[in-house]
């Protein structure tokens, strides 16, 4: 595997850096090389939040980058600020939900895709699954690491909640298959960088 | 009958005597009655003293106990880092009005909220003695200093620090704070024993300011600065055990 | 020592975790620590880790307090140490001072953010100044500056043992990204490695009768007279160049035929490292250097990297305005080769930036 460059950017809260940490763990877990660095902002909350992960089977260099493999917009306000990291080689996602002028969507991209993630949440999950069925479309757009690592990750870190309330495991593992399946999805229909 | 030799504490250090003070100083009176307190307690092996930078300094070889020399107001920080590091060791750090006061102050204040298990002794002579007679945080209103040519205006600076008192405020019952003065020997003595006492049964902070004399930046003859000692300094800054663990405390 | 580890652990953890492990595993016994960002997980990770341990740890008022507090604790024989960043590692400056005056073998992380003043909480490599040769004094100090988590975790028992062997203050200079990134390593007991750890000795509080068994110890610190205080520096200055040879570190590749050589430190020179790799392939015979002790700095190694061919460039590509060049430029005063820059202060730079630079001006 060569190296893969992920960008995830969202609202404080909505559990960024919490999906970037797993993803990283997860590709650790199949010993990938791997980076993760949070965007560490001077705000506790709030904000837009970024997480850069970086995975490769070779040693990483640098541990930012200047353009993304992969970039997720999980907030209207992070696709401006993420906007930047996209160019001709950037699959370039966000939640087709949002109210996006045209302008603010990058000026380069391979591929700019909607993916209903928050809709989809909230209609058949549970809005709080949102940011797994972002994990399952990274997962879906790169094959980073494996369907059964994200799984196995997931349950790691989240085995506290999942000893609780045994639904949630479903629940997590549900959301992960359905944002891979939009993604594979995505792919195949061949939207154009003008979507 | 000839003359009896004054006692000299065992715990001095005596290639370093005489000492460096300024003749009338009220430092050697202080650390003689620090020395006899050492050597009272037994305790010369265990003592680590620290001094500060000012007058205070000249002290750095004056035990015949491991000593060590610090910065501008670090005194109380160095002594909090050796008795955090080893607690069977007892701390004491020595310094001036300036340091305590001043420049290391939020070191002073920080310690006796923590109330850390050091003795810090504060020699209170209303200036900054070493570096020429500038108005310190202890210059009572109107007194005339190197930085205060017309007298200290409180509008424009203030009125003198009481840090006993504020010290007081800050720690807990366990503390030990009190002011002597070096015109009253035996009480400075016995302040400085609860003092020490204080940190040898790991009860909390200990704090003793001792008001003292600076005749060489004061410009004062004998008579003079002992009245400014008794008339002035201790009628602004009361004379006591503010706080003590050890019964009512002596006013 | 108990032991810390199973063999060879590996980790997937953040560089302020590791840099608190590896002060575990190097017998550190007590922390004092300010919060400044981004080296607050330093302070979070060790007190998580003490009580277990039986390490002691203290938050101080300020940064003052924790140096000073360190400066303490290491004269009363503890292995002891502290974490900071930009302003707070200007307030240390007055501390490092007094190691640096007494002595002292004190320990620091540095975790370098954006400057000047507050600058940022993420990221720079503008603390090399201040670290090499902050304060009132001439620099007599160690400074190993680390580019991956297992440097961060083998610099800081290396950097405990220096400290006390040779007794200059010692620093690891890191940065936000190293502090805040996760990546993987290997963590060890040094002693499983065969890696002696020097044992620490008490500067005050000895053992043994004073006046019977031993003398008073009196540590000075400030001089009466100028030509005390000449002597000793003088003695420093002469200690200090004297152990050199035997503590600079660094990384050289591929500059036997190199037209250019790019220098860099830290964890900038990893894009180096690619960069370098990617201007070989296309066909740009590049260089790479890198002074992993930054004081004292690999001076002879880079003179003489630069002479094999001899280089008609040496960039310097840095995360500051010029740090690393100042100290680079003193270093190897009256060597012609020509010097180009690559200061990019407070950002991170990546093998792009660097290759783009290399084409611009060959």
């Amino acid at each position: 595997m060569s190296l893969i460059k992920i960008a995830l950017a969202g609202e404080g809260g909505q559990g960024v850096q919490s999906v970037a940490e797993i993803l990283a763990e997860a590709a650790y877990n199949e010993n990938k090389q791997t980076i993760y660095i949070p965007n560490f902002g001077l705000e506790q909350r709030g904000g837009v939040s970024i997480a850069f992960i970086q995975v490769s089977d070779k040693r990483i260099g640098a541990p930012k980058f200047s353009k993304a493999d992969v970039v997720v917009a999980l907030s209207e306000r992070a696709i401006g600020r993420t906007a930047g990291y996209s160019d001709m080689n950037t699959l370039f996602v966000y939640d087709s939900g949002f109210m996006v002028k045209p302008e603010e969507l990058p000026r380069e991209a391979k591929k700019i895709i909607g993916i209903p993630a928050v809709d989809t949440a909230n209609r058949q999950l549970h809005p709080k699954v949102f940011n797994i069925i972002i994990m399952g479309t990274v997962i879906g757009l790169t094959n980073v690491v494996s369907f059964e690592a994200a799984k196995e990750a997931l349950e790691s870190k989240l085995a506290y909640k999942f000893e609780k309330n045994p639904d949630l495991r479903e629940l997590n593992f549900k959301a992960l298959a359905i944002g891979k399946e939009m993604a594979e999805q995505s792919l195949k229909e061949g939207v154009g960088s003008n979507a | 009958m000839g003359m009896i030799a004054p006692a000299i504490p065992k715990s001095w250090y005596l290639p370093s005597k005489p000492h460096k003070f300024c003749p009338g100083c009220g430092h050697g009176i202080v650390l003689k009655a620090l020395g006899e307190t050492i050597d009272e307690l037994g305790i010369q092996d265990q003592v680590v003293f620290g001094c500060d930078i000012g007058c205070s300094l000249l002290s750095w070889n004056f035990f015949a106990c491991d000593s060590t020399q610090t910065h501008h107001g670090r005194t109380t920080p160095v002594m909090v880092g050796i008795k955090r590091s080893r607690p069977e060791l007892i701390t004491i750090g020595y310094m001036g009005d300036g340091g305590g006061y001043s420049i290391g102050s939020q070191h002073l204040l920080n310690s006796a909220v923590r109330n850390e298990k050091v003795t810090l002794i504060l020699v209170n002579n209303t200036n900054y003695g070493m570096t020429g007679g500038q108005m310190a945080p202890t210059t009572l209103p109107g007194q005339k200093t190197e930085t205060s040519p017309f007298g200290r205006d409180v509008d424009l600076t203030g009125y003198p620090t009481r840090g006993p008192e504020f010290i007081a405020e800050l720690t807990p019952d366990s503390a030990y704070v009190a002011r002597a003065t070096v015109s009253k020997y035996k009480q400075l003595r016995r302040f400085l024993r609860n003092a020490l006492r204080n940190q040898m049964e790991g009860n909390g902070f200990s704090f003793v300011e001792v008001l003292s004399t600076c005749p060489t930046n004061w410009r004062t003859n004998a008579q003079q600065t002992w009245h400014f000692l008794e008339e002035e300094m201790e009628q602004y800054f009361p004379i006591g055990e503010i706080k003590t663990p050890f019964g009512k405390g002596d006013k | 020592m108990p032991k810390i580890f199973e063999a060879n652990k590996k980790a997937f953890i953040t560089g302020n975790e590791a840099v608190a492990w590896a002060a575990l595993a190097a017998g550190a016994e007590i922390m004092f620590g300010y919060p400044i960002t981004p080296q607050n997980e330093v302070m979070h990770y060790w007190t998580r880790l003490a009580p277990e341990y039986g390490k002691g740890f203290l938050q101080t008022e300020d940064e003052l307090s924790a140096g000073f507090t360190v400066c303490g604790a290491v004269q009363s024989g503890k292995k002891a140490f502290t974490a900071t960043a930009g302003p707070g590692n200007v307030l240390m400056q007055e501390p490092f001072g007094m190691a640096e005056a007494m002595r002292l073998p004190l320990f620091a992380v540095i975790q370098q953010r954006g400057g000047p003043s507050s600058g940022t909480v993420v990221y720079s490599q503008q603390e090399v100044t201040l670290t090499t040769f902050g304060g009132n004094g001439e620099g007599h100090r160690i400074v190993y500056s680390t580019a991956t988590h297992q440097e961060i975790f083998d610099y800081t028992i290396k950097g405990f043992n220096a400290a006390w062997k040779y007794r200059f203050p010692t620093f690891l200079l890191g940065d936000g990204y190293q502090a805040k990134m996760r990546e993987p390593l290997e963590m060890y007991n040094p002693e499983e490695r065969g890696i002696e750890m020097v044992k620490t000795y008490p500067l005050v509080g000895l053992e043994g009768k004073i006046g019977e068994d031993r003398e008073p110890q009196h540590l000075c610190n400030i001089y009466s007279l100028e030509e005390e205080l000449y002597e000793v520096v003088m003695k420093f200055a002469a200690e200090h160049e004297a152990i050199s040879p035997e503590l600079v570190e660094y990384e050289e590749k591929e500059c036997e035929d190199a037209e250019i050589i790019i220098l860099s430190h830290g964890v900038v020179s990893r894009a180096a490292d690619d960069a370098v790799k990617i201007l070989r392939a296309q066909g740009i015979k590049a260089g790479y250097f890198r002074p992993i002790t930054l004081r004292p700095f690999p001076q002879k190694q880079l003179r003489e990297a630069i002479n094999r061919r001899p280089a008609r460039k040496l960039l310097i590509a840095e995360s500051a305005y010029g740090q690393l060049d100042r100290l680079t430029k003193q270093e190897i005063y009256g060597e012609t080769v020509a010097i180009e820059n690559l200061f990019m202060p407070g950002v991170g730079i990546i093998d792009y930036d660097i290759i783009n630079k290399v084409k611009s001006i060959l």
